[in-house]
């Protein structure tokens, strides 16, 4: 056990990042940083100051800022690549993401079905 | 991985081929513990399916536009992204072995993620105040509960924070603390990430 522990502290000496930790960079860190302020303030500045006149539009312009947000997280907070871990961290993503797609997209999708062809007042509306 | 790292010369004497420890087995903590934040993403995407069907369902009671304060969740989005950063120079203190600063950075952490819960509760207080609880329509219902999933996230890892520097003031940076503060990091950030969704989702395509 003494002999084991003394190999690991001079591994640890020439390195730092056991475990599979992914390298750490101030510059990496600051650039997902300032990204991060600009694809917060303006979709805020959007809305607040109504710049945009049609609400759908703003809406889906919003949308697509929190898409790219979400990347520059992933890449430069999170460290996502397709070779960390071996490729088992991406594919692992990949395949939630395909989950959390059709729950979402399902949802929404069954429930407004649900909501136009159920609708009680609708129905008395159109027999009149 | 049952390979034999030495062999026995016809003396009796050991052959080590594997001198370099290269095969000890790969710690799979960082791989699990992303397993179980994509599991807590289902989590959230659940939540957030139920407000995407329940968000427009007011019962005649208010909306939205007439409850967000966008000032405040403004700045709840910057102490956040603030909080990522400072997380960060955590990591990058862990790298250079400086025990004080990763100390020092993660306690800064800590602070901005309770001014994050505290502008939050002072939120959900006054939207029940004005009579605006999670009993008064649907679309409440599936505000608090997505929100208030996300706050009691940021609260546990504040938790787990607090719990992680008295660690690595006990014992120092060794492996395994390493391991618990590269995981409390993909933690903070993935907060971070569902915050994102959070404030286009609820917030911002609320009040537009």
């Amino acid at each position: 056990m003494g002999e084991h522990a003394g190999q690991h502290a001079t591994h640890d000496a020439h390195d730092h990042l056991e475990d599979g930790i992914p390298h750490a960079s101030a510059k990496e860190y600051l650039t997902g940083f300032v990204l991060s302020v600009v694809l917060t303030v303006i979709p805020f500045w959007l809305v607040m100051g109504k710049v945009i006149p049609s609400p759908t539009v703003t809406s889906l312009v919003i949308l697509g800022f929190a898409a790219v947000q979400i990347v520059v997280h992933m890449f430069y907070f999170l460290h996502m690549n397709a070779k960390s871990e071996g490729g088992w961290n991406m594919l692992a993503l990949i395949f939630t993401l395909v989950l959390v797609v059709i729950v979402l997209a399902g949802s929404l999708w069954v429930m407004y079905h649900l909501n136009t062809n159920m609708m009680p007042a609708l129905h008395d509306m159109q027999n009149m | 991985m049952s390979e034999p790292i030495a062999m026995t010369r016809e003396d009796g004497s050991p052959v080590f081929l594997d001198t370099k420890g290269d095969h000890h087995p790969q710690n799979g903590t960082l791989l699990g513990f992303w397993l179980y934040l994509l599991s807590d993403l289902m989590i959230f995407a659940s939540l957030f399916a139920t407000y995407g069907v329940l968000g427009r369902s007011y019962a005649a009671g208010p909306s939205g536009a007439d409850l967000f304060d966008l000032k405040l969740i403004a700045a709840n989005t910057a102490i956040l992204l603030v909080s990522s950063i400072t997380y960060g120079f955590a990591m990058i203190a862990m790298q250079n072995r400086n025990q004080r600063r990763v100390i020092g950075w993660l306690i800064a952490t800590g602070l901005l993620g309770l001014g994050f819960i505290a502008i939050e509760l002072y939120e959900f207080l006054h939207l029940i105040h004005l009579g605006a609880g999670p009993q008064r329509s649907a679309f409440l219902s599936a505000f608090f509960a997505l929100v208030g999933t996300h706050g009691l996230h940021v609260l546990f890892g504040v938790i787990w924070l607090v719990v992680l520097c008295v660690q690595i003031d006990k014992h120092g940076l060794t492996r395994a603390n390493t391991r618990r503060i590269a995981c409390l990091s993909m933690f903070w950030h993935f907060l971070d990430v569902v915050w994102i969704g959070v404030f286009t989702f609820v917030y911002l395509m609320g009040v537009v």
